[in-house]
Formats: C-alpha cells, sequence, structure tokens
C-alpha cells in the first residue's frame, strides 16, 4: 500500500494541534517542553482562544517558545513574566494570559514576582516547568535541584549547608489565598499527559472565570543537563524528583 | 469652556494629567519625594472614570515590568520613581527601548549615591541621558521646570512615545515633585478602545487576528547579523528624534555677556540669577533645555556665539557640562556651578559662581 | 509687585497649611504663585516650613535666600531665618518659647502671641489663622474675600463649615500683632 492512500483525512487518528506550527525546535530530544507546548497549544485551539491569548515566555529555554504556538507573544525579562502578565491581564481583563516558565526564572530570580502576583491573586495561569537544573545557560543548579544532584555549578552533589534545600515553590504558593488551583504533574506517559492537559485546562478556565491564581508544575527532565538518555531520565525523574516533588494537587478551590 | 486653574504639587499634577491623558496604566512603588503621584491616583479612584488601571508593585522591578507587558498590548503605561528606584528599573527601560515600546517613565530626582538623601537633586542625568540601562539605546527626556509643565509633559511624553515607540521619562526632581504652583490641567482624551489599539499599533499583542501572524514582542535576537540590523534601526530612529524633537527656551540671551545653562528647578533658580546680576551691572543669559535628549547642542552653540563665558549650572557634581562643552566645542570657557547631596543652591551662589569662574 | 515669604515652625501648627491657603488666595486674585515645602520626616514633630511668593508677575525661584517676611514660629526658626530677611524687611513671631528675642534693628519685627490668643479663643487650630491675620494686616497682599475664597479652596468640603471662624481668627489677628519697639 502507498503511503498516500494511508495519508488521508478518513483515516486521521490524531494530528497536531493548528497553532503548533511547523518550525523546527530547538529542544534537545527527550526534553519536556514539546510535549507541553503541544499540550498548550491544543488546549487554546480547543477553547477557541487564539484570538484573545496572551502568552508570556520566560528567559531559560522557553525564551523561544513564542516561535513555536502561534498565538501573541510577549518575552519576559528573567523572572518577572509574572508581573508581566499582572498588567497584561488587568489592562485586558477578558484575554486569557499565561505565563511560561522554568524553575530559574519562577524560583530564583522571580520568586517575589512569582509569590506577589500569586498573593494578589491575578487571574492568569502559571505553567511551570520544573526540572531542577537550569537548561538554557548549560546546567547549573537551580533552586529546585535535589540534594546531592551533581549540576556543573555543585558539581559534587548540591549540599544543603552550601546551597540550601530544594525549594518548593508549588507548596509555598498554595498557601497563599490568591492562588485557587496548584497542581503538580508531569508529561513523561500518556496517561500523565491527559492529566496534565486537564489540569492546564482547568487553569486557563479559573483565569477566565476571575478564580485567582492557577499554577501548573510541570515536573520534566532535562536529560542534556542531567546527563542521561532520555530513557533513563524519565525513570531517574519518577524515583527521585518524583520522591522530592509528590505528583498531585496541592490546592483545588 | 476655560480650565479652572488650581494649586497643585507637581506631583499631584502628573497623576491628574496621567488621568486626563487617556492612560490606560499606572503601575508604581513608593518613594519619597515622589510618593503623592500614586496617592493621587489612588484617592481620584480613576478605574471608576476612565477606567484607568492603578496598581502598586511589590516593587520598583515589577512595576516596569508591568509597564512592559501592559506596553507590549499596546496600551499607554507610566511608571514613576526617585532615583534609587528608577536605579532599579534600569532592566525593564532597557527591555522596553530593545523591544521599541512606547512608555512614560517619571523620575522626581532625590541625592545619591546610594541610598543617599530624599531632598532634591539633579546627579540622574548621566543615568537617564547616557545610558542607565545596559545597550545602545536612548530614552526621549522631557525636563519640566514647573508644575504646569510636569503637567502638559505627560501628554507630551505619551505623544513622542508613541510617535516613535521608544520610552520616554520624564525627569524632575524633588523641587519640582513637591512645590505647588498654579496650574491648568489639560483636557480629558479619551482612552483608546481595544479596535483603535489593534487599528493604530498593529505590532501589539491583542491576541492573534486569523489575518496575521502571531506578534512577538521581544529584545531577543539570537543572530547578530540581525541583531545588528535592529541596532542600526534603532539608531535611524534615534537620529530622526535628534533632527525633530529637540526643546528648549532661552531667557535674555541676546543682551547677555554670559550664558547660563540649566535645566529643571535649577533653571529657575538661574532665572532669579538674572535679575539679582542684573541689579549689579552684570547681564546673564539662560538657555533651558527642555529635552535633555535630544540635546539642544545647536541652540546652545548659537547661543554662546559672542558670549564671554558659559556658567552650566545643575544640581550636581557636573554632568550636562559634557554636552555643553561638546555643544561649544571649546570656542569659550565653559565653567560648572552646582551643590550636591540634596543641597538646592541660592540664586546669590549662581551669580556668585558667575564672577568666581567667568569674570 | 512681588513678595517672598517664609514660615517656619514646629510641625503641626499648620505651618504649610497656612501657606497653601495664602497661596489660593494670590491665585484667586491672578497672581503668580509658589508654595516650596522643606519636605521629608520634618513635616511630624520637627521644624517645617514653607517658602510662599505671590507675585503678579512669571515667577522664577521657588527656593530663596532672602526674604520680604519671615514668620517664625519657635526658637529654631527665629535663629535660622533672622538673617534671611532682607533689610528693611519684616519679621513676624509668636513670644511663647521665645527666649533670644530678634536682635537686627534694620528690620521690622513684629510679635503676634497666636499661642496665646488661640489659647483665649479656645481653639488651637485657629492659630495658624491668626498669624495669618498678623501677615496681612502689615502686608494686605490679598483681600480678605480672596482669603475666604482660598480657604474654600484649599479646605476639603466637609470642613467649609470652619470658614467662618477662621475669618474671625484672621481678624482677631490683624488687631492683635505689635510692632516691637527696640
Amino acid at each position: 500500500m502507498d503511503v498516500n492512500e494511508i495519508i488521508k483525512p478518513e483515516n486521521l487518528v490524531y494530528r497536531k494541534p493548528t497553532l503548533l506550527n511547523d518550525n523546527t525546535m530547538h529542544y534537545c530530544p527527550g526534553c519536556s517542553h514539546g510535549v507541553a507546548h503541544k499540550l498548550v497549544a491544543e488546549i487554546i485551539e480547543e477553547m477557541g482562544m487564539m484570538e484573545n491569548t496572551i502568552a508570556v515566555s520566560p528567559v531559560g529555554c522557553a525564551v523561544f517558545a513564542y516561535n513555536y504556538i502561534d498565538v501573541d507573544w510577549i518575552q519576559a525579562a528573567h523572572g518577572r513574566a509574572p508581573a508581566v502578565a499582572t498588567a497584561a491581564k488587568r489592562l485586558n481583563p477578558h484575554k486569557l494570559v499565561f505565563t511560561y516558565q522554568g524553575d530559574g526564572d519562577l524560583a530564583a530570580i522571580g520568586t517575589a514576582e512569582t509569590i506577589h502576583a500569586c498573593n494578589r491573586g491575578e487571574n492568569i495561569t502559571i505553567i511551570f516547568i520544573n526540572n531542577g537544573i537550569y537548561g538554557m545557560t548549560g546546567g547549573q543548579m537551580a533552586p529546585t535541584t535535589l540534594e546531592g544532584m551533581v549540576t556543573v555549578t555543585c558539581p559534587f552533589g548540591r549540599k544543603p549547608e552550601l546551597n540550601g534545600y530544594p525549594l518548593h515553590i508549588g507548596e509555598l504558593l498554595a498557601k497563599l489565598k490568591g492562588t485557587c488551583y496548584v497542581t503538580r504533574q508531569s508529561v513523561h506517559t500518556p496517561a500523565a499527559i491527559r492529566k496534565t492537559k486537564k489540569a492546564i485546562m482547568k487553569g486557563f478556565e479559573n483565569s477566565m472565570n476571575k478564580k485567582g491564581t492557577s499554577v501548573i508544575e510541570i515536573v520534566s527532565t532535562c536529560n542534556t543537563g542531567w546527563k542521561m538518555s532520555p530513557d533513563k531520565a524519565n525513570v531517574w525523574m519518577e524515583e527521585n524528583m518524583f520522591a522530592e516533588y509528590p505528583m498531585g494537587d496541592l490546592k483545588n478551590e | 469652556m476655560s480650565e479652572e486653574v488650581k494649586l497643585m504639587k507637581g506631583n499631584e499634577a502628573i497623576a491628574h494629567a496621567a488621568i486626563r491623558s487617556g492612560a490606560d496604566g499606572y503601575f508604581g512603588y513608593p518613594i519619597t519625594p515622589q510618593s503623592e503621584v500614586m496617592e493621587t491616583l489612588m484617592a481620584e479612584k480613576p478605574w471608576e472614570t476612565t477606567g484607568m488601571v492603578v496598581l502598586q508593585a511589590e516593587s520598583e522591578l515589577a512595576a516596569i515590568n508591568m509597564v512592559y507587558g501592559g506596553a507590549c498590548c499596546g496600551k499607554a503605561v507610566m511608571t514613576s520613581s526617585s532615583s534609587p528606584g528608577i536605579s532599579l528599573k534600569q532592566e525593564g527601560i532597557s527591555y522596553c527601548a530593545g523591544a521599541e515600546l512606547p512608555c512614560l517613565i517619571l523620575n522626581v530626582m532625590r541625592g545619591g549615591p546610594g541610598l543617599g538623601t530624599i531632598q532634591p537633586s539633579q546627579a540622574d542625568y548621566y543615568q537617564t541621558c547616557k545610558g542607565g540601562g545596559h545597550g545602545d539605546y536612548r530614552l526621549i527626556v522631557l525636563a519640566p521646570a514647573s508644575v504646569q509643565e510636569m503637567a502638559d509633559f505627560v501628554n507630551l511624553g505619551f505623544d513622542l512615545a508613541f510617535k516613535y515607540h521608544n520610552p520616554a521619562m520624564i525627569l524632575s526632581d524633588g523641587v519640582i515633585g513637591q512645590m505647588m504652583e498654579k496650574v491648568v490641567l489639560p483636557p480629558f482624551r479619551e482612552r483608546r478602545t481595544e479596535e483603535q489599539i489593534r487599528k493604530q499599533e498593529p505590532w501589539a499583542a491583542q491576541g492573534r487576528t486569523p489575518d496575521r501572524a502571531r506578534n512577538v514582542i521581544t529584545s531577543l535576537e539570537m543572530d547578530p547579523v540581525v541583531m545588528e540590523q535592529r541596532n542600526l534601526k534603532l539608531q535611524a530612529k534615534y537620529a530622526e528624534i535628534e533632527a525633530n524633537e529637540v526643546r528648549y527656551e532661552t531667557i535674555n540671551c541676546e543682551d547677555a555677556d554670559y550664558l547660563m545653562v540649566a535645566f529643571g528647578s535649577m533653571a529657575r533658580i538661574a532665572q532669579k540669577a538674572i535679575d539679582l546680576a542684573k541689579e549689579e551691572g552684570i547681564k546673564l543669559g539662560l538657555l533651558r533645555p527642555i529635552t535633555l535628549w535630544p540635546f539642544p547642542s545647536k541652540a546652545i552653540a548659537e547661543a554662546a556665539k559672542g558670549k564671554k563665558g558659559v556658567l552650566v549650572a545643575e544640581i550636581n557634581a557636573g554632568q550636562m557640562i559634557d554636552d555643553v562643552k561638546l555643544a561649544v566645542n571649546c570656542s569659550l570657557p565653559v565653567e560648572h556651578f552646582g551643590r550636591l547631596g540634596g543641597i538646592v543652591p541660592s540664586p546669590e551662589e549662581v551669580v556668585a559662581a558667575i564672577k568666581e569662574k567667568l569674570m | 509687585m512681588t513678595h517672598e515669604i517664609i514660615i517656619a515652625g514646629f510641625g503641626g501648627q499648620g505651618v504649610l497649611s497656612m501657606g497653601k491657603i495664602l497661596a489660593y488666595s494670590g491665585i484667586m486674585e491672578g497672581k503668580e504663585v509658589t508654595w516650596m515645602p522643606a519636605y521629608g520626616p520634618e513635616q511630624r514633630g520637627g521644624t517645617a516650613n514653607v517658602t510662599v511668593i505671590l507675585s503678579d508677575e512669571r515667577i522664577s525661584s521657588p527656593v530663596l535666600n532672602a526674604y520680604d517676611v519671615a514668620i517664625v514660629l519657635n526658637q529654631p526658626s527665629l535663629d535660622k531665618f533672622e538673617s534671611k530677611v532682607k533689610p528693611g524687611g519684616i519679621l513676624i513671631y509668636d513670644s511663647y518659647g521665645i527666649t533670644n528675642p530678634p536682635t537686627r534693628t534694620d528690620i521690622e519685627c513684629y510679635c503676634i502671641d497666636a499661642t496665646q490668643i488661640s489659647n483665649e479663643m479656645n481653639n488651637s487650630k485657629a492659630f495658624n489663622m491668626i498669624v495669618m491675620g498678623g501677615l496681612l494686616k502689615l502686608r494686605p497682599m490679598v483681600t480678605m474675600d480672596s482669603v475666604v475664597l482660598g480657604l474654600k479652596k484649599s479646605l476639603p468640603e466637609r470642613h467649609h463649615k470652619l470658614i467662618p471662624a477662621n475669618e474671625a481668627a484672621i481678624k482677631v489677628g490683624m488687631e492683635r500683632i505689635e510692632k516691637v519697639e527696640r
């Protein structure tokens, strides 16, 4: 059978979301960003929100998220995405405004902006990729790096007496009155992807229903930074990252 | 109908003028001597009238990045602060300049360096006109010398910012911010609707419509060849601003033996010095730059012709004097007079400096 | 005609608001005005002062080193500003708490016992308007009608019922200011 006989609309069981364009992604093979991007594109499309979406990209690997998802984007300074999104939402209250940030951006340099946007209950959704490392700059220690985990700036493993402890920013944010939904998910299995999709969709709906801030933490792999094969990174994540950062809702109001 | 004459502080005038200018948002953080700006906005509750958003941010960093976020959506947004807070905002200002965003920033200068003093100063001239943040960029800088100009420069600042897609700064100081004078507030301008913004600012992040590609507001470009082109485009824009937007005022310049150059509150003090000097038979003229960038270099060179010397009076250790020296190109003596640390000079001191340094 | 005035005293004496009412009264007559306070923590408890200029012409510097009139309402202010009165100018002070009265002979000195008078009137808030009455007696730079209009402009609506009391205090101040003969 010729391949063109197989590729017919009536045979279609799955397609890439139309808002995810054909630009070649700069992400490493095995990286979680690709799946997370696909989910975001898919949800905006399904919700019919393209014309009313303002997305905010961070500094870090996802800085170029704007190259792949065909909605309007604002690229924020390092850590400042929640402040940028605050204004975008307050000035455009009927639009869907979300940030997409990594752990260094959200939980180190941008901790103040993150906490205060959540504490004000800004009607935005924060998608938080937690892979315990700085990917873009070459694998340095992040606030969420695990104890004993090796990075190029803690080459003998993270030591609490020198580097403090893995930061549970999700738990911190769940304590704030301004957040309505804080959940921790992953995208390493089809089941996990389905759950994360529901979580992001719920976050976006919360934003549109003015329920407060939603935080969707996605515990992710950085197999390049972790210096592992994608398969091994998934296993390592389940065994180590999930032990420190357990899956599930931290808050759901 | 003519507007009522009111008595108010420069900081209050800024707030009222912002509401009337059709501004969409103000984002600030308290710092003396400019806190009345946000206090007045909060008391006026413009969200109930014009729909303007007013928000107290958690820091100056957050405030300028809120301005960045609002400007990215094509909204007319502003912030205000004083010197140490403006230092904190520099990262965001550079991003606004790099992404070519229209926005308005007010600096009510106080003395530094460091935490310094809350008293007036003009020591942020270098920071404002010579960079401040990183990269080759320029701000459009307006220097008000009265409460009326504080009010008027809000509209002017927004208009120039949107005309050139560039941040504009009102560079004021504790004297102009805190003093009360007569002011006639500008008439109300309507805030723009989403439809107007989509039409007039097609570059803005307002949500992608099917008829266009996505809009991406960023200052990032990894390809140095493209980044150089972006920089050259910025430089061409700056050259256009320099050609079109120089503003200044001259007082008594034709009939003077000595020229003074001073901006903002110092220009008011220098004006009084003209009167005091006249009583002693000394003929002084004053050129007051209204735009500090673009700088009125040609006007200063013209005004300096035939004079015996130039006194640059600034409430700092000598910053604008560099630009005055470049303007006159060593054709006559150029001296500096200033007080530091929050001391505002008296007109008598200016006259004394003319006598001591130039006569 | 230009009047260059410094008003100085303790925070809480109504120094800044007296300056504001004076400035607003000037506006009611179409004059140019500036009101420049020494701002900051000094406003509360410490010393406060404000430079007020009323003029028929555009005002240049709002910051001055020499004044036509200095109104000093405590000893530190008297010590600070006596020397800054222009020769032939006026110094007005409240003798309450003054241990070292002014000594210059090239200026005119006047005393207004506003602390005592306001106590007599059982209205400590009338203090600054009594002082202003004294000033307007010596330098009628604005009319009483303008002052009433100025009060209306500078006081919030809920305080407008106090305007007659303020007016009365100004009149008392006009009657009670005395030249200090030396």
